[in-house]
C-alpha cells in the first residue's frame, strides 16, 4: 500500500507522467461501456447503479468520514429524492416537470429533511443519532409504503412506474440511437451523463475538504470539546454535514429513479443503508479516493458472485446451498467487522492522517 | 371502555417484552457505554431455536408447559453464546477505540447474524405451532367485553420475574456489584480487583439471556418468527430504554411498559381519530374522501411501527436523561 503511496507521490512531482496517467484514465473510462457493452448491456447497467453507489458513498462519506457522524439511514434521503423525481416527473400526479429542476429539488427535500433529523440529535452524543437515522429510514420506508391512503400520494407498495426519463435538449436518453450499423443503447449514454455528475461531485468533495468547512468537520471528527474551544460552532457545523450529505443522497436517488423509470419502496430497505456503510468503511472512511474504490469494489464483487457463486456450489455440492443475497450480505457485514477490527482506516486511508505523520519539523 | 382495556391488556404485555428487551441494552449500555445493535439479532435467534426445539417436540406428546421449558432451555445457551462470541470478537478489541469503530461493527455484527439465521431458517416467516390452547378470560363481567389471555398473563409473569431476578443480581450479589463497579469507573474497579473483561462478558451473557426469554416471548405472542424481527424490535426496544434514561434498570422497565401502551393505544385510536369521516365533522373538505372510503383514516394501525420512534425524537428534545435517568446524553 506504501509502494502506492509512493509512486503516486512520484507521479505527482513529474508532471508529464501525472498528465499522460490522467489522460490513461480518462480514455479508459470513456471507452469503458462500449466494452462493457460487448460482453452484455446488463453490465453497463451494473457500472451504471455502481456509479449511483459511488455517488451515494460520497454523500455519506461527508456525514461519516468528514465529520465522524454515523449515519445508518442514509438510503433514507436517496429515497425521498427518488419519491421526490417520480412524483414531479410522471403519470401519477401528471406532472412533467424538466429533470435539471427535478434533482435540485429532490436534493433540497432531502436537506430539509436531514436539517429535521438532524436537529434534535446532532447536540447529543453520536450514538443516538445512529439509532435515530436508523429509525429514520424504517419510518420513511413505512410512509412510503402506507401513503397510498386515503390521499394516494406514493401508491404504496406497489410503486411509482413510467417515470420520465432524462431528457438532454430534447433528447431522450433512454432511448437508443443508432450510427449506422452500430447501437448505442440507453444505458451506455446513462453512463456518460452519471460520469459527468461524478466528476462534478468528486472535485465538490475535493475542494470541501479542504476548505475551511473540511477542516472544521475534520477537528469535530478528531476531538469535538477541542474544536468548540477553538471556536469551532461544533452543532451547526455537523448538521451542515448532515444536510449536505443528505442532499448528495437526494441528487443520487432523482438520478436513480430517473434511470429505473420504476421505483418502490422495496428499494430502500436497511440492508441499503447497510451496503453504503460499508463501502465507506471498506474503502477509508474520509478518503474521497478510497470511498471511490471501496464503492466500486462492493459493486462488482457481488455481481461477479452472482455470476460465479451459483454455478460453483453446484459444481462442488450439486446444488445451490447459500443464495447469492446472502452471501452478499454477509460480505458487506464481515467487511465492517473485520475492517474495524484490523484496518480502520481503509483500504486506502485518509491522507490526512500521512501528512500528519510524515511532516518533518 | 372494553375496547380501551383490551388495548391497555394488549399494551401491558407488549410493553413487558420490550422491557425485558430493553433491560438488555440498558444494562450493556450502562456498563461500556455502547449501543449494542446486535441485541435485536440475539432476540431474533432466541425466538428461531426456540421454534425449532419446540416444533421438534410438537408431536412428542409431551405436555405443552415441558416442550416450551424445553424451548426456552435451549435458546438461553444459544443466545447467551452468541453474546459472548460477539462481545469477544467484536466490542472487545475495539474498546478503547474512537466512539465510531464500535457502532460500525456492532452494525455488522448484526447484519452477519441477520444472514446467518436467514441460511439457517429460510428467509420467510415461520409460524410457531399452536401447541398451548389459546384460552381468553374476561376481566369485566361483559361478555363481549375485554379479555386477556393465558399465554398474555405467562408473559406479564414471567417478565416480572426476571426483572425481579435481575435486580436481585445487580443490587444483592458480589457479581452485582462488581458490575456497577466497572459500570461507574472501569479502571478503579479494576484496581480493586474486579476483573473488567469477565464482568463484562457476563453482562452480555445475562443481557443475551434476557434476550432469548424475550425472543421466545414475542415469536409465542405473535406465533410468527422471521430472520428481520430482531431490527424493529431492537429499535423500539432501544427508544424504550432511552425513554426510561438508559443505563438505568428502572427507566429501561417503565419505558418499556410505557412503549408498550403508547403503541398499543397508539394503533388502537389514531385510526379512528384520523378517520376521514370524523376530519370530515371538524375540519372542510374531507368530504370528498369520506364518501369514497368511509373506513380510511390518515394514521391507521399501519403506522404503529412509528409510534416509538416519534417517542424517542420527542425525548431526545425534550429530555435527553429519559424519565429517571441521571446520566446526560451530551458527552462529547
Amino acid at each position: 500500500m506504501n509502494a502506492i503511496a509512493n509512486s503516486v507521490a512520484n507521479l505527482r512531482s513529474n508532471p508529464k507522467l501525472y498528465w499522460v496517467g490522467v489522460a490513461l484514465i480518462a480514455i479508459s473510462l470513456l471507452a469503458l461501456p462500449f466494452v462493457l457493452a460487448m460482453v452484455g448491456t446488463a453490465w453497463v447497467r451494473i457500472t451504471n447503479l455502481a456509479i449511483l453507489f459511488v455517488l451515494l458513498s460520497l454523500g455519506l462519506n461527508i456525514v461519516v468520514g468528514f465529520a465522524g457522524l454515523l449515519d445508518l439511514g442514509y438510503i433514507a434521503f436517496y429515497a425521498v429524492g427518488a419519491y421526490v423525481y417520480a412524483l414531479l416527473a410522471s403519470p401519477h400526479f401528471g406532472l412533467h416537470l424538466p429533470w435539471w429542476m427535478i434533482l435540485p429539488i429532490g436534493g433540497f427535500v432531502a436537506c430539509i429533511f436531514g436539517i429535521l433529523l438532524g436537529t434534535p440529535t446532532l447536540k447529543l452524543r453520536g450514538d443516538y443519532l445512529a439509532i435515530v437515522t436508523l429509525g429514520f429510514g424504517e419510518i420513511i420506508r413505512i410512509f412510503l409504503n402506507n401513503l397510498s391512503e386515503p390521499l394516494n400520494l406514493t401508491n404504496g407498495p406497489k410503486g411509482l412506474a413510467t417515470i420520465d426519463p432524462i431528457r438532454v435538449f430534447g433528447h431522450d436518453l433512454s432511448s437508443t440511437t443508432r450510427i449506422g450499423d452500430f447501437a448505442m443503447q440507453g444505458p451506455l449514454k446513462y453512463y456518460y451523463l452519471l460520469l459527468i455528475i461524478l466528476l462534478v461531485v468528486i472535485v465538490i468533495n475535493l475542494r470541501l475538504q479542504n476548505s475551511r468547512i473540511g477542516r472544521a468537520w475534520e477537528a469535530i471528527r478528531e476531538d469535538e470539546l477541542a474544536a468548540r474551544a477553538m471556536g469551532i460552532n461544533t452543532t451547526r457545523m455537523k448538521l451542515l454535514a448532515f444536510a449536505m450529505g443528505a442532499s448528495f443522497g437526494g441528487i443520487a436517488g432523482g438520478l436513480f429513479s430517473s434511470i429505473q423509470g420504476f421505483i418502490s419502496p422495496e428499494s430502500f430497505i436497511l440492508n441499503e443503508s447497510v451496503m453504503v456503510l460499508a463501502m465507506v468503511v471498506l474503502g477509508g472512511m474520509g478518503n474521497i479516493w478510497g470511498v471511490i474504490l471501496g464503492a466500486v469494489l462492493l459493486s462488482f464483487v457481488p455481481e461477479v458472485l452472482r455470476y460465479t457463486a451459483e454455478p460453483l456450489q453446484k459444481m462442488i455440492f450439486g446444488k445451490s446451498i447459500i443464495d447469492p443475497e446472502v452471501i452478499r450480505m454477509l460480505l458487506f457485514g464481515l467487511a465492517m467487522v473485520v475492517m474495524m477490527l484490523y484496518r480502520p482506516a481503509g483500504i486506502l486511508p485518509s491522507s490526512v492522517r500521512r501528512r500528519e505523520l510524515s511532516r518533518d519539523e | 371502555m372494553d375496547i380501551f382495556l383490551q388495548q391497555i391488556v394488549n399494551g401491558l404485555t407488549l410493553g413487558c417484552v420490550y422491557a425485558v428487551v430493553a433491560l438488555g441494552y440498558t444494562m450493556v449500555y450502562g456498563i461500556i457505554q455502547l449501543i449494542n445493535f446486535a441485541h435485536g439479532e440475539v432476540v431474533m435467534i432466541g425466538a428461531m431455536v426456540a421454534f425449532t426445539v419446540i416444533t421438534a417436540l410438537a408431536g412428542s406428546g409431551a405436555p405443552p408447559v415441558i416442550i416450551v421449558l424445553a424451548g426456552i432451555t435451549a435458546a438461553i445457551p444459544v443466545c447467551m453464546a452468541t453474546g459472548y462470541i460477539v462481545e469477544r470478537t467484536a466490542y472487545r478489541p475495539l474498546r478503547n477505540a474512537p466512539r465510531l469503530a464500535p457502532l460500525i461493527t456492532a452494525i455488522g455484527v448484526s447484519i452477519v447474524l441477520q444472514h446467518v439465521a436467514m441460511m439457517i431458517w429460510g428467509r420467510n416467516y415461520i409460524s410457531f405451532p399452536q401447541i398451548v390452547q389459546f384460552t381468553p378470560y374476561h376481566i369485566t363481567s361483559n361478555p363481549n367485553g375485554a379479555t386477556i389471555s393465558n399465554i398474555q398473563i405467562v408473559i406479564i409473569l414471567m417478565s416480572v420475574a426476571m426483572m425481579a431476578l435481575l435486580l436481585g443480581l445487580v443490587y444483592k450479589t458480589r457479581m452485582g456489584i462488581a458490575m456497577r463497579a466497572v459500570s461507574q469507573r472501569p479502571d478503579v474497579a479494576g484496581l480493586m480487583g474486579v476483573n473488567i473483561n469477565s464482568v463484562i462478558s457476563f453482562t452480555f451473557m445475562i443481557g443475551a439471556a434476557l434476550g432469548a426469554l424475550a425472543g421466545v416471548m414475542v415469536g409465542s405472542y405473535y406465533g410468527i418468527a422471521h430472520y428481520q424481527m430482531g431490527f424493529l424490535l431492537g429499535l423500539k426496544a432501544f427508544s424504550a430504554a432511552v425513554l426510561g434514561g438508559i443505563g438505568n434498570l428502572g427507566g429501561a422497565v417503565l419505558g418499556g411498559i410505557l412503549m408498550g401502551l403508547i403503541e398499543s393505544l397508539g394503533a388502537g385510536y389514531m385510526g379512528d381519530i384520523t378517520n376521514v369521516c370524523t376530519l370530515d365533522k371538524f375540519l372542510p373538505g374531507f368530504q370528498s374522501l369520506c364518501e369514497a372510503n368511509p373506513n380510511s383514516s390518515f394514521f391507521g394501525s399501519n403506522y404503529k411501527d412509528v409510534y416509538a420512534f416519534i417517542v424517542l425524537i420527542l425525548v431526545l428534545v425534550f429530555r435527553p436523561q429519559g424519565l429517571l435517568g441521571e446520566r446526560t446524553g451530551d458527552r462529547a
